[in-house]
């Protein structure tokens, strides 16, 4: 399109009002989940851990999204990266309010912080689950995933004005330490933000199954993004061909998401043990709905609709299929965090809609703000001639 | 419409200049037939108006096959057959199925794909494969068009025009 010759995304007044609507939404739920006799405490926090978990999963999932792509030297993909790039923003935002969670929520949301009574099982995993090591390991990790994500897309950003080699050999030894980094903090980091509030309970796959649930949604948020540019005039080099390649993540990431979902559910229904049971017997007698339609909407729609080659390749249909993703991975957060937390006041009404609102728009805030910042095209990536040529035959 | 029985070829030695040359041939409205190639060439598919492949669609008719096979089978098995009590579980234990169901999904599509596939391309023990010509197997690219005799010089014309190294007429 020859109006955007610039290749700038511009964040103009109307995407900004509607986005400040967003945000203003969900102010209004925090004010009434504050004041509200109806929200008890550990609902509050309990859907401020969720929303943030959630969004922090999507920036991690752009960075990890780069980061893979980079270190795979995989060409389809350079002329969309940077909307991942982009999402990877959200990330320091994310560790702010996620501090402001800790600090005043920490009580309601885990039980274990509580020392007064005396607990055989938490006794024996103090050395690991106690407040000081929680806090510093919250440190490590956002430090690492911020200043990795940040330079990750500086290094990309440069390039733009400077072609030299040198950015794009960066960007591959940013990306490997950020892939390490990243394999070893996103198992604990679920550990100790949505394991840890069942406290004796324990899953060794939890850490694999939460990381599968951040790939495909994140696949998901770029396809929305990218639908989005597209409608408003931009990113015309990005066509089906490119659309295709990212159905085709969408589908198998949710047949991954199911695999571990169900190998972890296998093992613990087939050994019928107690303290392991105890977590699927909570979510499927008191939250059967939620723990169905959750299957559903992350494995089955999109498991049948994206089979077909054709359907990948529309636009439309893709696009139906990432919404019900995205907000098919938030129902699954919010079954892994309410029955630990909130137990039997679990309820969705206008605080919790109203607040995931609030942080969409929070973070299309950011992204966007981002992508405005910066051309919407790596013209000097090494791989961006390929990625325009790229044909994907099945 | 009489049978085509010989045939006219243009010898192509990089799968680019393959490519083009057949653009250009069409473009001259010469009938390309048929394209041999050493390897699989990424575009030809689509110069020469193939149709996709339905060796997907048998791959999923088998996988749900396969699918209902396996899980079905098991049923039976553990609440007819064979009845068995392990650990205490119900005979119509499903999610203990999953796993057997989902190999036998993919057992089934795979060969069903397989043979499919077997069959269409007349492969198979014993079977005798016609090579139009053996240059193909090594490092020419092939343009087959059909062979008409008041047109031969024309299309012959035509052919090098679209850059070809050889050109030959077959029975």
């Amino acid at each position: 399109m020859e109006q955007n010759m610039e290749n700038k995304f511009v964040f103009d007044s109307k995407i900004k009002m509607i986005l400040y609507g967003m945000i203003a939404v969900g102010l209004i739920a925090l004010l009434v989940g504050l004041f509200s006799e109806g929200v008890v405490e550990s609902r509050f926090w309990a859907n401020l851990l969720l929303n943030n978990f959630y969004f922090l999963a999507l920036a991690l999932g752009g960075t990890f999204f780069v980061a893979v792509h980079e270190m795979g030297e995989s060409g389809w993909q350079t002329s969309i990266q940077r909307v991942p790039e982009a999402m990877g923003r959200f990330i320091p935002f994310a560790g702010v309010l996620m501090l402001i969670t800790f600090l005043f929520g920490i009580h309601h949301l885990y039980h274990w912080t509580d020392t007064a009574h005396h607990d055989e099982i938490l006794a024996g995993k103090a050395p690991y689950l106690n407040t000081t090591f929680f806090y510093i390991r919250f440190a490590i990790y956002f430090a690492g995933w911020s200043i990795l994500s940040y330079y990750l897309r500086k290094a990309s950003i440069d390039m733009d004005s400077d072609a030299d080699i040198k950015y794009y050999k960066k960007q591959r030894i940013l990306s490997s330490v950020f892939v390490v980094f990243f394999a070893i903090t996103s198992s604990t980091s679920a550990w100790d933000w949505l394991m840890s509030i069942d406290a004796h309970w324990f899953s060794t796959l939890y850490g694999w199954y939460i990381f599968s649930g951040l790939l495909v949604s994140t696949i998901a948020m770029i396809i929305l993004i990218l639908i989005f540019l597209r409608n408003q005039g931009y990113m015309s080099h990005v066509n089906k061909e490119h659309l295709h390649d990212l159905g085709k993540y969408l589908f198998a990431f949710s047949i991954l998401w199911m695999y571990l979902w169900f190998s972890q559910y296998l093992l613990i229904w087939y050994s019928n043990i107690p303290e392991e049971t105890v977590y699927f017997v909570e979510r499927v007698n008191n939250h059967s709905t939620i723990f169905y339609v959750n299957l559903v909407m992350n494995f089955v729609l999109p498991f049948l609709v994206l089979m077909t080659r054709n359907s990948k390749r529309m636009i439309g249909v893709t696009g139906v299929v990432a919404l019900i993703v995205f907000a098919g991975h938030w129902v699954d957060y919010f079954l892994a965090i309410m029955p630990g937390v909130v137990g039997e006041n679990t309820k969705v009404g206008f605080f919790e809609i109203g607040l995931t609102i609030g942080y969409i728009g929070l973070f299309l805030f950011i992204v966007f703000l981002g992508l405005s910042k910066a051309s919407l095209i790596p013209k000097n990536h090494p791989f961006y001639k390929e990625s325009l040529d790229y044909h994907t035959n099945y | 419409m009489k049978e085509i029985t010989k045939y006219i070829s243009a010898y192509y030695l990089d799968e680019e200049d393959l490519l083009s040359g057949i653009k250009k041939m069409q473009e001259n409205n010469v009938k390309v037939l048929d394209a041999f190639t050493p390897f699989p060439v990424h575009g030809l598919d689509k110069v020469l108006g193939i149709r996709r492949s339905w060796l997907p669609r048998v791959g999923f008719i088998g996988g749900t096959i396969g699918a209902l096979t396996g899980f079905f089978f098991q049923m039976w098995v553990f609440t007819e057959g064979y009845q068995m009590n392990i650990g205490g579980k119900p005979l119509l234990a499903i999610p203990s199925f999953i796993p057997v169901t989902f190999e036998s999904a993919v057992l089934f599509a795979a060969f069903s794909m397989v043979f499919a596939f077997l069959f269409r391309s007349r492969l198979g023990l014993g079977a005798e494969n016609k090579i139009y010509d053996v240059k193909s197997t090594d490092n020419h690219f092939v343009v087959v068009a059909g062979y008409e005799e008041n047109k031969s010089d024309d299309v012959k014309e035509k052919m090098e025009a679209a850059g070809a190294t050889i050109i030959e007429v077959k029975e």
